[in-house]
């Protein structure tokens, strides 16, 4: 008899979404979640600016938060100059967020957990804040390379240095969200399928013996829980370093 | 038996489950892997049209707006304490005022009131002093006439005494004159 496998990869796997239309132009499951945390987005706006009340209430006060946060995040980083970069900043920012946080319900997609999504965003921020850097300063900017207050003999070897290093941003940027979601989501999975074998394999006995790997899963879930709150953060903060790294070039 | 070992070994090692499936999101081959970052960007220019346009600015003045009415009532509330300070600092002058006033007035009637009792004093013991004095003078004058009178009774009963005992009428002149200097002794003790 054939049991139970643990296929803990197999959530990531693409299909298209949308019935027949979505199957026609290649709209994926991941992208039915991205559009429900876009849908999220807008309709946690369009309901917390219901009654624009003096005195917020439940809904209205969560969108206040959100904007005063991620608006503080980035006068705080960026500086003044930083507003202009806010509108951007909150769109990724509320992107992710959502989709970390809908990715951890069961059968819903994790869009996060792919690398092709978190590297697009990366380089852009990447490609963005660079594009940045040169339109403020022109080729000045280059000067970002070179480290001030360094004997010229180090420079040789320092330039090499920060141009790899400032190189590697996309790439650090987006595995870290990448692997942060994967690993938890193959952690969950591993644990939920070695449920289903233990129970396969020593009947009743093996039943009661699940509730350790599900005790697990539990505390999995809330760890889970804050790392999707937490690596939409880190994300938005080292966008808005970057950014910060372009305005001021130091 | 042998399954349950294995699967052990994977719940333990995620990375040994990586590496033994091949992971989706490597799986370039596949179209829908590079489709979905089109359509992502498709969802983000929207998404990024609608806040940038229309959810963070309409956020942003309903948080003006509340700071714009704080400030204002802050302002008011600020000036009505203004008010409230010089009213009372007004208050406390007058208060002051008063309290002066009255305390001259207490010390006025005072002083007037001890001028009084010093000047009605002052009648009374000069109208006594006048009784007094002619207390004195009255007393002078009886003791005076008392002993005037007491003259010429002395005499009398000096010179019958001296009659009787020497049979001779004294000197008229010589028994005044010891008359007299025993009335200076007995008046000088």
């Amino acid at each position: 008899m054939a049991g139970p496998t643990i296929d803990a990869l197999g959530q990531f796997t693409l299909t298209t979404g949308l019935g027949g239309l979505g199957r026609a132009v290649n709209f994926t499951n991941s992208n039915e979640a991205m559009l429900g945390a876009a849908v999220v987005v807008v309709l946690v706006f369009a309901l917390g600016l219901r009654s624009r009340a003096l005195v917020p209430g439940r809904t209205q006060s969560l969108v206040e938060l959100l904007y005063e946060f991620v608006r503080n995040m980035c006068v705080d980083t960026i500086g003044e100059e930083g507003l202009r970069f806010f509108p951007l900043v909150f769109t990724i920012f509320s992107f992710i967020l959502l989709g970390n946080l809908i990715g951890l319900f069961p059968y819903f997609f994790a869009f996060t957990s792919h690398i092709a999504v978190t590297l697009t965003l990366a380089l852009f921020v990447f490609v963005f804040s660079t594009g940045v850097g040169f339109y403020t300063h022109g080729f000045k900017f280059l000067k970002f390379f070179v480290p001030s207050g360094v004997p010229s003999w180090l420079l040789p070897l320092l330039v090499p240095i920060e141009i790899i290093s400032y190189l590697s941003r996309p790439v650090s940027l987006s595995v870290r969200l990448f692997a942060n979601m994967t690993a938890g989501h193959v952690m969950w999975e591993v644990f939920a399928g070695f449920m289903l074998l233990l129970t396969a394999s020593f009947g009743v006995l093996g039943a009661f013996a699940s509730v350790v790997p599900l005790g697990l899963n539990v505390a999995l879930a809330a760890l889970e829980l804050l790392v999707a709150g937490l690596q939409a953060y880190v994300f938005a903060i080292l966008t808005c370093l970057y950014l910060h790294d372009a305005v001021h070039m130091h | 038996m042998r399954r349950v070992s294995t699967a052990l070994l994977l719940a333990l090692a995620p990375s040994a489950a990586l590496a033994e499936g091949t992971m989706p999101q490597m799986d370039f081959a596949n179209p829908l892997t590079l489709d979905q970052v089109g359509w992502m960007a498709v969802i983000l220019v929207v998404l990024y049209l609608l806040l940038s346009r229309w959810g963070l600015p309409e956020i942003g003045k309903v948080l003006e707006h509340r700071a714009g009415v704080i400030a204002k009532d802050l302002a008011a509330a600020r000036a009505a304490k203004v008010e409230a300070d010089q009213a009372v600092a007004q208050l406390n002058a007058t208060i002051a005022q008063a309290r002066a006033a009255a305390q001259a007035e207490v010390a006025k009637a005072v002083a007037d009131a001890k001028a009084d009792a010093a000047a009605k004093a002052a009648a009374l013991a000069s109208q006594l002093e006048a009784k007094l004095a002619e207390s004195e003078a009255r007393i002078d004058a009886a003791r005076a006439a008392a002993l005037a009178a007491i003259k010429p009774v002395a005499a009398e009963a000096a010179s019958s005494i001296l009659l009787k005992l020497t049979g001779s009428q004294p000197a008229e002149d010589k028994l005044a004159q010891r008359l007299d200097d025993a009335l200076a002794a007995r008046k000088a003790a």
